[in-house]
């Protein structure tokens, strides 16, 4: 595959890796009981501890550590049977302790990997560096007051997983479908919600690019990208910045760079000369983290069918493609609805890739146009099921299944009452077609003179008029068997 | 002046010999005469007289029901603000209680009020705080002494006798050397044995609460008041705590004391060699056998401890921002003016020079050379104790290099101030025990302390060979 991108004078490969901001799933944060839930009024879940109020000490939420560790086996890594934390120093208003409590030389996860597929059908590895446990600081609301800043703390201690990949990703969608990727498994194993609009999923972006087969170039750092979009769009103009001072002959600053979502530009932030000196120590607070390798264990045995094993459960049972059982399986709340979906009836497993296609076209491109999710699907599996056991048995036809489809989804009723109340049932009487193939026929005496004549291509025009006169619901097949052999008979 | 004891106390609150209002009446009295000593950040009469009007109404039996204990301005208080002796917290009032404080309040102990220190317990002379010195009670006239530091103001409530124990905290002596210095009892129980949860941070690996008493008894008491695990401090340890006053046993026969050879200073007073030289003497008579030690790390100890107690508070003391709590200057044109200003103004000489300092030895490029070298230092000293206690049971130093030196007398020499704890930072780094009773006077007829170590969690040994030395010395 070609991943270059042309600049004005070389091709340029780019090079990328990214930290992804993974809020962990729980009810409460990382080293205090204070609530994590999302949109409550500010400052109304702030403990002693996320305050730093004088005197107050951190103390683990075991939970949290159990999902990391868990999302760590999930990423095929190295779970460190000893982690650390360390205090992470930099002032900020909306960083209580005037430090972050992180995880530095002692992760609690270490090397691992993800698989991303392409629709080609091949696959690539991108390596995963480490995992550790951080928290999250609070928030400064800028645009509260025309000359205060205020500090909402709710969010402050909410406990974060970083994970860092090797700069394994050669373009943008590679980086896309990795950020996918690594959502996916989170929410299988249930560890995050996935929400990157609620900010529960973002990622730090670090680019560079080279000539093909040189060393790596310096890079830049785009902070906080929060949407798979923003990732892509920030990728495409960063690259195209560095390869035009490069061109240019000047050499890229290592800076970290802020994206505006509205321009679709980056901006330096800082550069390395002013870049923080954070003083990570070990936090005195906190004793070293031990996991032994039976808890491990224990973790391990609680987690669920994750999307790789899944896929290729997909790929072997049902004989589906990398890419089909991929996308299927890229979402828990799809590979769910497509598993109950063909378990509902037993014919259906012979017909998975028409289940696949309806689920992965007709049903989403219905739910993208009412902004719904499957969660919500007015389509329930077992109706859908229903629906492509219609088509499989000849029924009706697909074109007619579309039609009923969208009824489902705006009435609710099933595939079934739809199309016994409106009569939908394919004409498969030979006799019946073949009275509107005579109709058809004497109605267009030119057309069957052309065609006659060796205008082939009329045979469709036929067959619009003909289904047009059936309303559709001739049997495809049928209509063109009989209709062909009408025509040749008056040859 | 015979002060009276804690545990006599006790005894004539029982027998109705005497009320609580009377007693506390008579601390009452003594901590008004005594007000030019500067003991206090905060008294308030008014509090003490509503804490006595609740303790009558209430029925319940309780340990310390009544006694009038002074409170280092460390711990966090609900009754009353809770200041470090800083402007930084001038005027904060914590709504929560330490655990130790609240540990004595559920005994039913009165709060006399909070004492003076060392700004956030940086010092050795309770002459960095905001809100001025202390005076040593046993000064004479027109010659002002240092009571110590950090714990200066605790330690001189209970010399002056406005209180019947006191608690303090020690991060590399900030008990034991007030203790010697004003010629009181002072323990340091091991690290962990007294949640810090409450007691604002100087440097979490080292800070442990403790108290001051009159004598060893009455320590022994108190000390168990305030001990035991709480799972809100992860560094707090899992263990029983015994009933040191009543396993209190005096008998040392057969026991074996550690006598560290590094201990002997050049420059070290006569008498305080002398003291110890006694002490020694005391315990071989009572059967103890004297075993010379050594604890070859010891001259590591004090550079040590001045990396890793900076560079803890550099970051424990960022949380004094100007954001939520506490002092904020008016001068501010941006966020960074408002830290700058705000901590420039509100701290005061001695703890930016540790802040600097532990900013400093944090810093990339110094991190290997300092802090990750001071650390593994920091392990060889508690290796050396842990190789020693193999062979002793205890072991026996003076406390500090000196008597009470005049106030104001190593103000302008920080390093000379630094020196001050050369005998109690070793057992900091190990996280030991460590007990200053009074055992001897100088030439000026100032008090002199002896320092007992034990292992680690035994404490009850500690007091055993405190309270014995203690009958022997009366």
């Amino acid at each position: 595959m070609n991943n270059l991108i042309k600049g004005e004078k070389h091709d340029w490969e780019m090079v990328i890796g990214l930290e992804i901001h993974a809020q962990i799933k729980s009810n409460s944060k990382l080293f205090s009981s204070s609530s994590t839930k999302f949109g409550s009024s500010p400052n109304s879940q702030v403990s002693l501890v996320d305050a730093a109020m004088p005197g107050m000490l951190p103390v683990i939420n075991k939970y949290c550590v159990e999902q990391a560790v868990k999302t760590g086996v999930g990423l095929n890594a190295k779970i460190n049977n000893y982690s650390v934390f360390d205090r992470k120093n930099y002032f900020y208003a909306d960083l209580p302790q005037g430090y972050q409590i992180s995880q530095y030389k002692y992760p609690i996860v270490g090397e691992g990997k993800v698989t991303i597929d392409f629709k080609d059908g091949t696959s690539k590895d991108i390596r995963i560096v480490r995992l550790h446990l951080e928290q999250d600081a609070g928030k400064s609301l800028h645009d509260q007051n025309p000359s205060k800043t205020y500090v909402d703390l709710n969010r402050s201690g909410v406990a974060l997983m970083e994970i860092v990949s090797e700069p394994d990703i050669r373009t943008p969608d590679e980086a896309g479908m990795y950020i996918s990727k690594i959502r996916s498994i989170l929410m299988y194993l249930d560890t995050c919600d996935g929400n990157m609009q609620e900010g529960s999923l973002r990622a730090d972006v670090n680019i560079s690019v080279r000539k093909p087969g040189d060393e790596y170039g310096t890079r830049c750092e785009i902070k906080n990208l929060n949407s798979i979009k923003f990732i892509k769009q920030a990728i495409n103009y960063e690259a195209k910045r560095q390869i035009e001072i490069l061109e240019s002959g000047s050499s890229i600053e290592q800076n970290t760079m802020l994206f505006n979502t509205s321009t679709g530009k980056t901006r330096p932030m800082r550069n390395k000369e002013e870049a923080h000196d954070y003083r990570y120590f070990p936090d005195p607070d906190l004793l070293p983290l031990q996991i032994s390798e039976e808890e491990i264990g224990k973790i391990k045995s609680s987690i669920p069918e994750l999307p790789d094993e899944l896929k290729n459960k997909f790929i072997e049972t049902y004989k589906l493609s990398n890419y089909d059982a991929s996308a299927l399986t890229a979402e828990k709340q799809t590979s769910d609805y497509f598993n109950e979906t063909i378990n509902s009836d037993s014919e259906l497993k012979i017909h998975a890739k028409i289940v696949v296609n309806w689920i992965t076209s007709e049903l989403f491109s219905l739910l993208n146009k009412n902004n719904l999710d499957l969660n919500n699907s007015p389509v329930s599996p077992e109706n859908l099921g229903q629906l492509i056991k219609l088509i499989s048995t000849n029924e009706i036809s697909g074109k007619i299944a579309k039609d009923v489809i969208e009824e489902m989804f705006s009435s609710g009723k099933t595939a079934r009452q739809i199309v016994d109340e409106k009569g939908l049932q394919q004409v498969t009487d030979q006799g019946e077609i073949a009275k509107v193939i005579d109709e058809v026929i004497a109605e267009n005496p030119k057309m069957v003179e052309q065609y006659l004549a060796g205008k082939d291509k009329l045979l469709g025009f036929f067959v619009g008029q003909a289904m047009k006169l059936t309303k559709g619901k001739a049997n495809p097949k049928m209509l063109n068997d009989i209709l062909k052999q009408k025509l040749n008979k008056k040859n | 002046m015979s002060k009276s004891s804690l545990k006599q106390t006790l005894k004539d609150l029982e027998t109705k010999k005497i009320s609580i209002r009377e007693l506390n009446q008579d601390y009452l009295k003594r901590i008004k005469e005594k007000d030019n000593l500067n003991v206090f950040i905060h008294f308030s009469e008014e509090n003490v007289l509503k804490q006595i009007d609740n303790l009558e109404k209430d029925n319940s039996a309780k340990k310390l029901k009544g006694i009038p204990i002074a409170i280092k301005d460390l711990f966090c208080t609900k009754s009353m603000p809770t200041t470090a002796a800083s402007k930084i917290l001038e005027n904060f009032n914590p709504t929560y209680e330490s655990f130790v404080t609240q540990k004595l309040l559920d005994e039913g102990s009165i709060f006399v009020g909070k004492t003076n220190l060392d700004e956030f317990a940086m010092g050795s002379a309770t002459n960095t705080s905001f809100f001025g010195n202390t005076i040593n009670p046993l000064s004479k006239e027109n010659k002002p002494l240092a009571p110590g530091g950090s714990s200066g103001g605790s330690a001189a409530a209970v010399a002056a006798d406005l209180c019947l124990g006191a608690t303090g905290t020690d991060t590399g002596g900030s008990i034991r050397q007030p203790a010697s210095f004003c010629g009181v009892v002072g323990i340091k129980p091991t690290y962990g044995l007294c949640s810090r949860w409450g007691i604002a941070a100087f440097a979490s690996s080292l800070d442990q609460a403790g108290i001051f008493s009159h004598n060893v008894e009455d320590a022994s008491i108190l000390l168990q008041s305030i001990a035991g695990f709480d799972q809100r401090d992860s560094t707090s340890a899992k263990v029983d705590i015994p009933n040191y006053f009543e396993n209190l046993d005096d008998d040392l026969n057969g026991k074996t004391v550690g006598i560290p050879k590094e201990y002997s200073i050049d420059g070290t007073p006569m008498e305080i060699s002398q003291i110890w030289e006694d002490a020694i003497k005391v315990l071989e008579k009572k059967g103890v056998k004297i075993k010379n030690i050594s604890l070859p790390h010891t001259k590591y100890a004090l550079p040590t401890y001045y990396i890793i107690a900076p560079a803890e508070a550099s970051s424990n003391l960022a949380r004094y921002d100007g954001v939520k709590y506490g002092f904020r200057s008016d001068e501010i044109n941006s966020l960074d003016e408002m830290y700058e200003n705000t901590r420039a103004q509100g701290f005061g000489k001695e703890v930016k020079r540790r802040i600097l300092i532990g900013t400093y030895v944090l810093s990339a490029g110094y991190y290997d050379a300092y802090y990750l070298k001071a650390q593994k230092v920091r392990k060889l000293i508690a290796d050396d104790f842990n190789k020693a206690f193999k062979e002793c049971d205890f072991i026996v130093t003076p406390t500090a290099p000196s008597a009470a030196f005049p106030l104001n007398e190593k103000q302008n020499d920080p390093i000379k101030m630094y020196l001050n704890d050369v005998f109690t930072v070793p057992a900091s780094l190990a996280g030991l025990p460590g007990i200053s009773i009074p055992f001897g006077k100088d030439k000026n007829n100032l008090p002199l302390g002896i320092q007992i170590l034990g292992k680690h969690f035994d404490e009850q040994q500690v007091f055993n060979t405190a309270i014995s030395l203690e009958r022997s010395y009366e």
